[in-house]
Parts: structure tokens; sequence; C-alpha cells
């Protein structure tokens, strides 16, 4: 896939923009998965996923092509997320119960969509808590641990969109998890 | 039983994907005769697979259309620019050399104000220069903070500061025999790295700048 989307990358450098949609096809989702997880919120993570790919495509000349193109388009994505959560008011963490449910709307619809049993509802439910759970992480361990929770990157490719020793990488990630698990044991 | 921190350490490293056989042996072992660190084990993998799960979490249908719809499509642009800034020096005197040669230094404070090298025959349509029909401009021509329409035909080379050339497919500038209809020498553009060039020039214009200013009191 790598060498598929450098070709594309080639095209769009010498002036095919349309060449650029099969790149945001292919990682859509992957960067949208990382703002979420994040920040939270469904519109929010929209708007930062967009922006990310805006900004990967004005700044593609200073891509360097030796490297793998998903570390740099997933650290222009974090980096503008990390920004977004700098720049929230104080307020913010008061917000976190709101924004849990801005979660839950997302599923609310899903449900209504298909109509889901039972079952499932709960579990819309369980996602909606976790999701709260993520976004009420200390931010200096929810970016490193949502990368993880990607389950594309490896350690050394995290700390390498993340500016950070691995050492640092692991440490945040194991720390988090335990977060987690101690928040999420009894659901 | 109070379990070592190394055994739990062993765990996060497991879902990390990094033991080696060693201590994957030595998890097994431990995990088989001690029940706090099986809990604790299953919660851990249980975290991480209910955070990884990503079946619900999916961008909207309209996702890649709006981001294509808010990207720049020319691209000729900014490679323009790409070269500008690899140029800088080169950059500088190009736009020392130009403000000479076209005879606007003194329109050149009134920053929005659409001007343009030669008047004789050419028409300024609400920020859009146009070349009417039938008219061929003799020479090179400049056109700053404006559009420029050539409906008919310059004799020279083409330089746009702030403004695009317009043509009947808007998607990208006219290039090669295309242009050559209604140009016949180069279309430059110079947009918003102007001000950059301008800042890195101002010292050395600033001087010729007072000097035509004193010569030619417009
Ligand atoms: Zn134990």
């Amino acid at each position: 896939m790598e060498t598929i989307i450098k070709e594309r990358i080639k095209e769009v450098k010498k002036g095919n923009a349309q060449a650029f949609e099969d790149i945001v096809s292919f990682y859509q989702n992957k960067v949208y998965f990382i703002c979420f997880r994040m920040i939270g919120n469904k519109q929010e993570a929209e708007d930062l996923a967009q922006e990310a790919f805006i900004r990967a495509y004005t700044n593609l000349d200073s891509f360097d092509e030796r490297r793998k193109f998903s570390t740099w388009l997933y650290r222009i994505a974090t980096n503008l997320t990390i920004d977004r959560i700098r720049k929230k008011k104080p307020d913010y963490y008061l917000d976190a119960e709101i924004r849990g449910t801005d979660g839950l709307d997302m599923y609310d619809q899903l449900a209504m969509d298909e109509a889901l049993p039972e079952e499932q509802v709960e579990n819309l439910e369980l996602r909606g808590y976790i999701q709260t759970e993520i976004t009420a992480l200390p931010p200096k361990y929810r970016s490193v641990i949502v990368l993880r929770f990607l389950e594309e990157l490896s350690l050394q490719e995290i700390s390498e969109v993340l500016d950070m020793p691995v050492g640092t990488v692991k440490t945040r990630i194991h720390r988090g998890r335990e977060i987690l698990r101690t928040k999420l044991r009894h659901v | 039983m109070r379990c070592e921190k190394d055994i739990i350490y062993l765990m996060h490293k497991y879902l990390d994907e990094a033991l080696t056989d060693e201590e994957q042996r030595i998890l097994s072992n431990h995990l088989q005769r001690c029940e706090d660190c099986q809990r604790h084990f299953h919660e851990l993998k249980r975290t991480d697979t209910l955070a990884s799960d990503k079946s619900k979490i999916t961008t909207s249908r309209s996702f890649t259309d709006s981001v294509m719809s808010n990207i720049p499509q020319n691209k000729n642009r900014a490679s323009w620019l790409g070269w500008f800034r690899h140029h800088p020096l080169v950059s500088a005197a190009a736009v020392f050399m130009l403000l000479m040669v076209s005879g606007i230094f003194s329109a050149w404070n009134q920053d929005s104000q659409v001007t343009v090298s030669k008047q004789e025959g050419v028409v300024i349509e609400e920020g859009t220069v146009v070349v009417p029909k039938d008219v061929v401009v003799d020479g090179d021509l400049v056109v700053r903070n404006g559009d420029l329409r050539v409906d008919g035909h310059i004799d020279g080379d083409v330089t746009l500061i702030n403004g695009q050339f317009i043509d009947d497919d808007p998607s990208e500038a006219p290039e090669g025999e295309e242009l050559q209809a209604y140009v016949s020498g180069e279309l430059n553009y110079v947009n918003q790295i102007f001000e950059w060039v301008w800042y890195h020039a101002k010292n050395f214009v600033g001087e010729v700048f007072s000097m035509q200013e004193k010569e030619s009191p417009e």
C-alpha cells in the first residue's frame, strides 16, 4: 500500500491535485480515529482530521519521500489535536461529561438506524464510557496511548510521530493503560 | 502474595508486542500460579481491546469531498513558491529588476489597488485586468493585485503579482502551446511570497525607492 501511496504523492507533487483523493480515502479513518480518541467529540474530530489532510497537502513539498508517509501524516494530525486541546478553555474538564454524551450521540443514531438488539445497545453505552475515560486521561498520556490503540505503529514509530524518546513512549503507554484499566475494570 | 512490578511490566510488554521468548515463558509460568496477576492481565488485555475497537469510529460520507474542495487546486503556483524559497537571492534580485523595468514604483504604496505596467488598450474591470479582443500588447506586462484575462494577445512575458491568470479552464494555469495562444513569452506568478522577498530586499530597494521618488514626484 505504501508503494501506491508514494506514487500518488509523486503525482500530487507534479501538480495533479486529484491524486490526493486516494490518499485521503485510504487514511481518513485512521486519522479520524486518532483525532476522535484524543478529543472525544465527533464534529471536532472531523474538522481536525480534514485540517490535517489540508495541511499535509499544502506542505507536501516538505515531505521526505524516503520516510513513511503515514507517520508524517499522523504527526500532523496529532500536533493539530494537541494544539486544539491546549487552546481549550480551562472549563474543558468540566465539559468532559457533555463531551462523553457527544460521543454517545453518534451511537444513538446508529442504534436508531439499525435497530440493534439490547445486548449491543449495552455495548454502545460501553463505547461511550470508554471514550469518556480516554478523554479524561491527562493529554500527555492520551496522545501516546491513542497512537498505540491505532494498532499500526511500532513503539519506535510512535516515538517519531511524537518526537519523544522510546523510553518515554513506553512509560506513558504503560501508565495510561493502567489508569484506563482501573476505570474500565468494573464495566 | 504481592507480585513484583516486573511481572506487570512483562504484561505491558506483551501488549506492546515486545516480549522475548524467555520473558514469555516467565510470564506464563507466573500466570499459571497467580490468580491476582491473571485478573490484572485480563483487565489490561480487555482495556486494549475496547480502546482499539475501530468498528464505529469512521468519518462522515462527505469527508473526502470536503477535503478535496478545500485544497488549493493550482499546484503550479506552489512550486513557484518553492522555487523562490530555495533561491532567496535570485528572488530578491528578480523582484527588484521587475520593479525597475516595469515602472510601477509609484503605485507600490497603494497596497490593494490594481496596477498594470502598460495601459494602452488594457481595461481594468472589477479587479480584473482585461486585454480586450483585437488588442495586442507590445512588450512585457506586469499586473499587481488583480487577475488577468487575455482575450487579445500579449507579445512578451506576463508577470502576475497577487493575481491569477483567468482561463476558460480554471483548474490549471495555461502552459506550453495553450499559453502561446495568449502570450508569446513566459507566464510568471509572484504571490504571497512577495511580502517575504520584500522583507529581505527592502533595505536595498528602499534606497532606490527614495531616489526614484525624488526624481519623479508623481
Ligand atoms: Zn502474581
